[in-house]
């Protein structure tokens, strides 16, 4: 039987604030247990929570970006359930009138296609702590310093029909929160964590079949192996003649295998209440304006331009402009490069490979994008070859020197570009091969011909020392042995 | 209005408080008749009428995003039950 595939995706976005969304305790990582958690987060009896206007703004900031409508008249509700790391009992959330109402976001897919993924509405709410259940004699162990943190929570509409088109939509959402620098979009810290609703129809069916949700998903690849374990999972459960259970499961990214956490119908009764400590917040014109003016420059609108003021191609336009700050590297490096294409190359190739090699984020990268500009115009005005530059790229990554100026020098790996010198070299190499001369010379294939120009740059290289500029030998070779 | 005896069991579970089965029967005619007090409410019509999400007629005011919060861990952890390394420790919770 063949199948639809229908999948939504909750999204937990937690807000780049300085501090908690009801509280003016600061949200800094890394700070020691519990030192980030006030009455409030403790929700100690008495205490009134005040929410931050900051996390408005940057709410409505993302509703601005996705092309929404912004709630005038935001309410807190109370959330009800009992967990420890979750002092209250509830979470303050918005259940009928959220900050952010419908919206959409175009995702472009690696055939072209663009595919629209609704959004349903974005709410704010407040983060619950951390259990540690290691270590503790038994017990488990509590940190409330995230208790607080804002998050806002996106909604999707069950638009997504693939992992591709789902994972698509979560890299976009992160390239859109990320530029309008609203979330750190650390995945691995939890600052964006994604819950993903699937459900099979049968193809072309109208009815949707019964959903699981498989929670705080929190990479981009742990996602895409849920969805496809997820699908197959389903799958071999209908066309057994079995039938779904509603109910959220956890996946085991490591092991690749995933476990019901609780079903829906029990106990998972929410009991939403108006909160009775916070007033409707009214958002005016005024407000949304300054959100407005706050807006950078959005994803779609970066590609485009690095297509335009860099001529990269599309592919290569797409990559740079998704990441914020791998952007804004790669505009320094053009600056500084002279050649925007060859900055493009050697940040999507030797930067990003090695980033990825020592696990960092563009922010973590050792090299600047100044130092690495510097570095591509010397490629470009041919005072580096592109094997040399690799050499000078490893000593600034290292931190041996700040400077690819100074490596050329110290390690001697400039090119010689002098023809005066390089023409000595090239007929000085020529009149010991006198008989592959007469080969070359003899040869009619111009495409054998090149591949024997191979054979004089061995000699080359090693009578220049290595230093010699391959292009320019390349030039001298073609003209003294044609003529 | 009557609430069942089922309807107690789940919002004992729900509330996590211990209901043993002497005070169900007593519950069972306590709560109906809350529920039946509230239930002449139905009799107002509100129809067009918007539900009330906070008595006041006021707006929410808004704070600055400005740390104004110290640590005070060691008088909050001076009257928790247990501690260790910093955390509050709890039975152990198990999904």
């Amino acid at each position: 039987m063949q199948w639809d595939i229908v999948i939504g995706l909750e999204i937990h976005v937690q807000l780049a604030t300085k501090t908690k969304i009801f509280s003016g305790s600061s949200t800094a990582f890394g700070a020691g247990p519990n030192t980030q958690a006030s009455a409030i987060d403790l929700a100690m009896p008495g205490t009134l929570p005040v929410p931050n206007e900051q996390a408005f703004r940057y709410a409505v900031m993302f509703g601005l970006a996705v092309d929404a409508e912004i709630g005038r008249r935001s309410v807190f509700d109370h959330k009800n359930y009992f967990y420890p790391d979750l002092p209250r009992g509830s979470q303050i959330t918005q259940m009928d009138h959220p900050i952010v109402g419908p919206g959409f976001v175009d995702v472009d897919l690696a055939d072209g296609r663009r595919k629209r993924v609704r959004i349903h509405h974005a709410h704010l709410e407040e983060d619950a702590g951390k259990s540690l259940h290691e270590d503790y004699h038994g017990m488990t162990g509590i940190d409330l310093n995230r208790a607080g943190t804002p998050l806002i929570e996106v909604v999707t509409e069950p638009d997504m029909t693939s992992a591709e088109e789902a994972v698509g939509f979560a890299r976009k959402l992160h390239s859109l929160v990320t530029s309008l620098g609203i979330c750190d979009g650390d995945m691995s810290q939890g600052s964006l964590r994604f819950d993903v609703n699937i459900s099979l129809k049968p193809k072309g069916s109208d009815t949707l079949g019964t959903r699981t949700e498989t929670k705080n998903l929190n990479s981009f690849r742990y996602m895409e192996q849920a969805i496809a374990h997820e699908v197959e999972r389903q799958m071999d459960i209908l066309e057994d003649g079995g039938q779904v259970v509603q109910e959220t499961r956890l996946y085991n990214g490591e092991r690749d295998e995933s476990r019901s956490m609780r079903t829906k119908e029990e106990a998972n009764d929410y009991r939403y209440f108006p909160c009775p400590d916070l007033l409707p917040v009214v958002i005016d014109d005024a407000f949304i304006q300054s959100a407005r003016d706050l807006l950078p420059e959005l994803p779609d609108d970066r590609k485009a331009r690095f297509k335009e003021q860099y001529g990269l191609n599309d592919y290569d336009a797409g990559l740079l402009s998704a990441d914020a700050r791998l952007a804004a590297f790669f505009e320094e490096t053009a600056k500084h490069g002279q050649d925007a294409k060859l900055a493009a190359n050697w940040v999507l190739g030797e930067f990003s490979a090695w980033l990825n090699a020592e696990d960092k984020t563009v922010s973590e990268a050792p090299i600047t994008g100044l130092q690495l500009g510097q570095l591509v115009a010397r490629i470009a005005d041919n005072t580096v070859s592109s094997s040399g530059a690799k050499k000078v790229f490893e000593a600034l990554w290292n931190g041996d020197s700040d400077n690819a100026d100074a490596v050329i020098e110290s390690q001697g790996l400039k090119q010689v570009s002098d023809t005066g010198a390089l023409e000595k070299m090239v007929d000085d190499v020529l009149a010991e091969m006198p008989d592959q001369v007469a080969q070359y010379q003899q040869e009619q294939d111009p495409k054998k011909q090149k591949k024997m120009l191979g054979g004089f740059m061995g000699p080359l290289m090693k009578a220049s020392k290595g230093q010699g500029n391959p292009k320019l030998f390349n030039e001298i070779l073609v003209r003294k042995l044609g003529g | 209005m009557s609430i069942s005896r089922e309807d107690i069991e789940k919002v004992a579970v729900l509330a996590r408080i211990r209901v043993d089965d002497a005070q169900i029967s007593a519950l069972e005619s306590d709560l109906g008749n809350i529920l039946n007090l509230v239930d002449e409410l139905s009799a107002a019509d509100t129809e067009n009428i918007e539900p009330l999400s906070h008595p006041l007629d006021a707006v929410q005011r808004l704070r600055a995003d400005e740390v104004t919060e110290t640590n005070r861990r060691e008088a909050f952890q001076a009257i928790a039950p247990a501690t260790e390394d910093g955390l509050y420790l709890v039975p152990r919770v198990i999904e």
